[in-house]
């Protein structure tokens, strides 16, 4: 008997019922839970912004998409970054200013910078959710030191259940990689002494741009 | 992993008698202590997402079997394969014929303890593979050579000289001194692996039954670099950690990461579904699912499955006296603290575990602060039961026990014993108002008093106290 068999069977045998009939599939297939939520006011943007400094992460406010390019351009002189970045394909559209070079990704093991869309941020917990696709590899979350979102004022929802419907609404619909990312990376595996940038990007910065979907 | 619970007194003495881990655990109990209790205190909804937590656990329990079916459809619809290991032996077998197939040097791991439980990492070196441990702890630990000491922080009992000392010896010189330095080191060393590996292995906290999504969440984004850049990527999970629906991610997303290390979100929650599609740029060409029972299944029904709706937070352990005085290592296999001194008895046997569930003062912190209510002190006396009922308790503890039942039941005989008791104690105690010595019980008396009786039993003091 395969391990699989096995295993079921005696799930079955625990639980002194045999495979579940028809009907009660059904039901557990209908079943569509509503469990209770945190208390989220308004002003979902402020709360965002809040929640997601709170753990040091940054963010920077643009009137326009037009814009996005020149922030960029402001982080990098700050930090006295090379003008160069991985730069999702739905961004490369953007004007980027002359003698800044920039592909599509993956990123690769020298990356240090990367511009990344989003799917949604929420106002909860302060965190963005970036979907994997051919368009979005998800590399650039996670190599590059230095990673930034960009983010709309109007895709900032108020809980984790209002994103679920729009990641079941994507083309192919659950992606292969769903990231949900609330700032830097961290660690307190020496002493409990937390430490930013243990694997994943050294800083996460939010471009937030004012503009509904 | 080889059991090492039998010597589990041995242990507690000399862990007591380490400095570095008093310290390190008094840090420890701060830090998570004292930021989940925070988080709760202003989190009015908390106690019903508990409520409702646990009715989503054992709904899944109840209907385990569908659940997993359903799961291993979806993961095979996405292009991923679900493996089902009926035991360690299982998982390690699936795991090394991947690794074999796919003609495997490398391979990367993110935190997972069902890995742990199965030994994979010895399997997996004893066949030549080069297996690099992601997680800061938990690399800091296989340089060790140490099992884990805390299911959510590895190394805690380890101070920045002794993982400095670590890192110089497997690294090179020069040593470095401050934890900055120190994380720094790990990031570069790591980064070289990930890039390089041919099969990533992480663990799984919840698995979706909805869209056959593994999820992981982490701080570092260790998990996450291992499963994006290897060539296959090989999840172990238990087979209880099944979720219905996206939905039902959201309701354990609010509640582990407060419960455990105190945190509002750890920094990274990662689905994944399937291997890489068609136009990704990235991702594994592989994509595999082992399901691991090993005794899982056994625990459904009967009087153990409650402990089957564990999240794997680690708020047991971090608010145990016990495991706050004498840490993770002294429990002798892969869980430590409450959690632990139930889940080990019952996979590896009562015989050699006797101590764990003895090792417990029954004073409910860890059921207060389970985010799932598992009755861990309930569970705790019924493992102590079982090994009544095989055997394993000391004679002279039952033979004690029959003794004290034959005068409990006879309540004139139980006066009279009450009355010479507090009288003799009371003659015994010098005028001190302490007994520093008892008649039968040195290994109590030995590191404390007691405080003596007055000489008066509490019936007598209640009815000279009702006469006006």
């Amino acid at each position: 008997m395969s391990s699989r068999s096995a295993i079921l069977d005696q799930i079955r045998r625990q639980l002194g019922r045999g495979p579940l009939p028809p009907e009660a599939v059904t039901a557990l297939e209908a079943r569509r839970p509503a469990h209770t939520r945190v208390a989220v006011g308004d002003g979902l943007v402020e709360r965002f912004i809040a929640r997601f400094e709170s753990r040091a992460g940054s963010v920077a406010r643009v009137a326009s998409l037009a814009q996005v390019p020149e922030a960029v351009a402001a982080y990098q002189a700050r930090l006295g970054l090379p003008p160069r970045a991985a730069v999702a394909r739905p961004l490369a559209g953007l004007a980027w200013p002359a003698g800044f070079s920039h592909h599509p990704g993956p990123a690769g093991q020298s990356e240090i910078l990367s511009v990344t869309a989003c799917l949604a941020g929420i106002a909860e917990v302060g965190s963005v959710f970036l979907p994997s696709g051919p368009d979005s590899p998800t590399s650039l979350n996670f190599v590059p030191d230095h990673h930034l979102v960009v983010l709309r004022t109007g895709q900032i929802v108020r809980h984790f259940e209002d994103v679920w419907p729009l990641v079941r609404a994507l083309p192919g619909g659950m992606p292969r990689a769903l990231n949900i990312v609330a700032g830097p990376s961290r660690t307190g595996d020496v002493e409990l002494t937390l430490q930013l940038g243990a694997h994943g990007p050294r800083s996460v910065h939010v471009i937030l741009v004012d503009a509904p979907m | 992993m080889k059991v090492s619970s039998p010597q589990f007194k041995a242990k507690v003495v000399t862990a007591l008698a380490d400095p570095h881990l008093r310290d390190a655990l008094g840090q420890s109990r701060k830090g998570f202590v004292n930021g989940r209790g925070a988080l709760v205190a202003g989190l009015p909804e908390f106690e019903q997402l508990r409520d409702q937590a646990r009715d989503v656990k054992d709904h899944v329990l109840a209907n385990l079997d569908h659940y997993l079916e359903r799961f291993e459809a979806k993961v095979t619809a996405a292009g991923g394969q679900v493996h089902w290991a009926a035991d360690a032996e299982d998982a390690r077998q699936i795991i090394l014929g991947i690794c074999r197939r796919v003609g495997a040097k490398t391979i990367t791991k993110g935190k997972s303890m069902v890995s742990e439980e199965v030994g994979l990492n010895e399997a997996l070196e004893a066949e030549g593979y080069q297996v690099i441990e992601t997680d800061l702890g938990e690399y800091i630990i296989q340089l060790a050579g140490e099992p884990p000491s805390h299911i959510i922080a590895p190394a805690i009992h380890k101070t920045r000289a002794q993982v400095a000392e670590l890192f110089e010896a497997a690294h090179g010189g020069p040593r470095k001194t401050t934890v900055g330095e120190l994380v720094t080191e790990a990031r570069l060393v790591l980064r070289d692996k990930y890039f390089k590996a041919d099969v990533g292995i992480t663990g799984g906290n919840y698995l979706v039954a909805e869209t056959g999504s593994s999820v992981i969440v982490t701080n570092e984004g260790n998990g996450d670099l291992t499963q994006t850049l290897a060539r296959v990527h090989v999840v172990t999970s238990g087979i209880e950690r099944i979720v219905p629906s996206l939905e039902d991610v959201s309701l354990f997303q609010r509640l582990l990461a407060r419960s455990g290390t105190g945190q509002e979100t750890e920094t990274y929650t990662t689905f994944s579904t399937g291997p890489r599609r068609a136009g990704d740029p990235d991702g594994p060409d592989e994509y595999h699912v082992v399901l691991v029972d090993n005794g899982r299944s056994k625990m459904l029904g009967g009087k153990f499955q409650d402990m089957l709706r564990c999240i794997r937070c680690g708020a047991c352990m971090n608010h145990c006296p016990v495991y706050g005085a004498v840490g993770g290592h002294a429990y002798g296999w892969v869980y430590p603290g409450p959690m632990g001194s139930v889940l080990t008895p019952l996979f590896v046997g009562l015989d050699s575990t006797y101590d764990l569930p003895n090792a417990c003062t029954l004073n409910g912190r860890c059921q207060t602060v389970c985010p799932v209510r598992i009755p861990l002190p309930d569970l705790l006396r019924e493992l102590r039961h079982r090994q009544s009922l095989a055997g394993l308790r000391p004679r002279a503890e039952t033979r004690a026990l029959h003794a004290w039942r034959f005068v409990a039941e006879r309540p004139r005989l139980y006066r009279a014993a009450n009355r010479l008791a507090a009288r003799a104690l009371k003659a015994l105690d010098g005028g001190t108002g302490h007994l520093t010595h008892l008649p039968f019980g040195q290994a109590w008396s030995g590191l404390r008093d007691l405080p003596a009786p007055e000489g008066q039993t509490f019936l007598e003091m209640w009815q000279a106290q009702k006469r006006p």
